[in-house]
């Protein structure tokens, strides 16, 4: 997979088929209280053009991977390159090569909208006059033309999203990093934010994004990296992760009373077709079946033949959220 | 290229395909970027001077009145009201306790306070000019990876940091000078030569360097929940006790306390500026003083980049 072409003796550029590539990526934070392991090996490869994501709950490890991408977070262990140069020995050149849309707004509370994007212009070395004019493409194109003047801290937090992407564009990014660009932002917002990442796409922008939001990983990305406790539990289509890990519809059913030992078999569940794996918890039960159809009338009913009335009961259809489920044993939290 | 107005609520997955062209135009025509650590060094100083030209009133004015009461009260209210006596002598002529052995008889206040303020305000304006920004962009916000971001090494951008605070620093000392000229009861005024415009040049780039590395390294270990203490535990001490309102030399009566003023910068740097404004008033030698300000810019700016370069990249 590793392609060095031209190498020459003294250099650390290095040049690979992927966009973003990661060898056993890990990060361990020290503390006095004790090391945490944010990150724990994480492989990926990410070619030119795709749309990947990165979906796990807060704390998953998705920022501290994309601060590594970023050269923001320095690894403790593994390799990283991004546009074919090595993000701990290269930094200078990685950091040309990418666009970072950051979780916070890191805007320049102390420029305007248009400074923001003209002085970001000048850092990529354009002069004064070609910034202002990619600063007036960029607002005109990004919708903020009523608030070019504007202090940055005076901007909603849909118009910062859109600055910040903006900002990420003005020197032709090879990889757009996007950390959870549309978290706390209002459905419409965020809808419109996914229209511009769609065009950004559809012409051919390799982009990493991560995100707690299933229905955005869904919506957006060619592929997905389930990430969890620091490491990647699948990755793929979201078609192929519903196809592999969470083909099945999933019932919970909470019942008034502890499950007991047993029930499952007693209601004869392990012989029913399509059923894949019983999980019991405490007064919680949770079926993975491909065969969905009157499952849950019968739990009711066992249920109620074994003294148990029920409390609640909830069925997920095939989704990301199924995948997390089975992959984790865990409900999926933002 | 023309671009033309496109509202995100029309920007759809082809939904709307003149939209979707301009978003390509923008992308495609996109300037190359040549980033070179030239270029991006001028640019975030560029930046700099675009938000201190911003609040550049309400920066000068807060560091101009201190020095201004200053000498209003010791070279104008003080002479007028008679308060010769607080200063050890007539108001006139204060010189012989204040400027200790040595001295040349007949100088007055404003003539011993003049470096010692504009001292004071290379080091006010060049620590604030620097911590006070790093504290915001150090917040949760962490707004400091927008220029972490830059094509540029981090400790570059610690260097920018510390030269943009030296400039804030370098202009706060030169606006004290006229104050300290003009602001002055009937005779009271200083009496300032300016032996060596090269030296006195360099001691100023000196000092507003140190205070501005001084301020990178507070900026990137102080807790900014404590940033009062900024004042209470640094600004004041360094102040009071930094040979401001006496020359070094007239400390000769209390040993111990002008062997221990000797670890604060700020002594190097009025006396610096004495031995180059007002030479006939005692002051410490020159190489001492250079010694001790290009020493600790090295020092400081080393040890502040090295926090600051770990603050940034986690």
């Amino acid at each position: 997979m590793t392609a060095v072409i031209g190498q020459s003796p003294g250099t650390t550029r290095e040049t690979h088929d992927a966009a973003i590539r990661t060898e056993d990526l890990r990060k361990t934070y020290k503390s006095s209280r004790g090391d945490v392991e944010a990150v724990r090996g994480i492989d990926l490869n990410v070619p030119h053009g795709e749309f990947f994501g990165l979906l796990g709950p807060n704390g998953a490890g998705k920022s501290t991977t994309i601060g590594m991408l970023t050269t923001l977070v320095r690894p403790t262990g593994g390799r990283a390159w991004v546009a074919g140069h090595d993000v701990t020995k290269d930094t200078v050149a990685v950091k040309r090569k990418i666009g970072v849309v950051t979780q916070n707004n890191t805007l320049d509370m102390q420029l305007t909208v248009a400074e923001n994007l003209e002085f970001r212009s000048r850092f990529f070395g354009l002069s004064a006059r070609a910034a202002s004019k990619r600063a007036a493409q960029l607002i005109d194109a990004f919708g903020l033309g009523d608030r070019r003047n504007a202090m940055a801290d005076a901007l909603s937090g849909g118009q910062a999203r859109r600055l910040l992407i903006a900002r990420a564009l003005v020197h032709r990014p090879e990889v757009l990093f996007l950390d959870e660009p549309t978290a706390g932002l209002d459905p419409q917002t965020r809808v419109n934010l996914w229209d511009i990442l769609h065009v950004l796409h559809d012409l051919g922008q390799t982009i990493l994004l991560t995100t707690h939001y299933m229905e955005e990983a869904e919506a957006l990305c060619d592929r997905v990296a389930v990430v969890d406790h620091g490491k990647v539990l699948a990755c793929g289509t979201v078609d192929e992760l519903k196809e592999g890990a969470g083909a099945d519809t999933v019932i919970t059913v909470r019942y008034e009373d502890p499950v007991p030992p047993g029930f499952a078999d007693h209601a004869g569940l392990a012989d029913r077709l399509g059923v894949s794996k019983v999980e019991a918890d405490g007064d919680q039960l949770r079926v993975f079946t491909r065969d969905p159809e009157g499952l849950l009338g019968e739990l009711v009913t066992a249920g109620a033949a074994a003294g148990l009335h029920v409390r609640d009961a909830a069925q997920l259809k095939p989704s990301l959220e199924t995948v997390f489920l089975t992959l984790t044993g865990r409900e999926y939290r933002e | 290229m023309t671009a033309s107005t496109i509202r995100p609520a029309d920007i759809g997955a082809g939904a709307d395909p003149a939209a979707a062209g301009s978003i390509a135009t923008l992308i495609t025509d996109a300037p190359e970027p040549a980033p070179t650590l030239a270029k991006t060094f001028a640019a975030m100083m560029a930046r700099e001077f675009r938000v201190l030209r911003r609040s550049a009133v309400a920066t000068f004015t807060r560091a101009v009145i201190q020095p201004l009461l200053f000498v209003f009260v010791f070279a104008y209210v003080f002479p007028k009201i008679g308060g010769g006596f607080m200063l050890g002598g007539g108001g006139a002529s204060a010189s012989s306790s204040v400027t200790g052995a040595g001295a040349s008889s007949g100088v007055n206040f404003a003539t011993i306070l003049l470096p010692g303020l504009m001292a004071s305000m290379l080091l006010m304006q060049g620590i604030t000019a620097v911590t006070f920004p790093l504290v915001m962009e150090f917040s949760w916000q962490r707004t400091i990876e927008d220029r972490a971001l830059a094509p540029v090494p981090i400790r570059v951008l610690a260097g920018q940091k510390i030269l943009a605070g030296a400039v804030q620093s370098f202009i706060g000392a030169a606006i004290v000078f006229p104050i300290v000229l003009l602001v002055h009861a009937a005779g009271q005024g200083p009496h300032v030569h300016v032996t060596n415009w090269f030296l006195f040049t360099l001691i100023m780039v000196a000092a507003s360097t140190l205070t501005a590395s001084l301020g990178l390294l507070i900026g990137t270990v102080m807790d900014p929940r404590k940033m009062q203490m900024l004042f209470v535990v640094i600004l004041l001490p360094a102040t009071m006790l930094g040979c401001v309102y006496y020359p070094w030399a007239a400390l000769h009566s209390i040993r111990w306390l002008q062997i221990l003023v000797l670890i604060n910068p700020m002594v190097y740097m009025s006396e610096g500026l004495r031995a180059v404004l007002t030479p006939s008033l005692p002051h410490m030698p020159l190489w001492a003083v250079l010694l001790v300000l290009v020493g600790g810019t090295v020092v400081f700016g080393y040890l502040g980049t090295r926090t600051f370069r770990n603050r940034v990249i986690n």
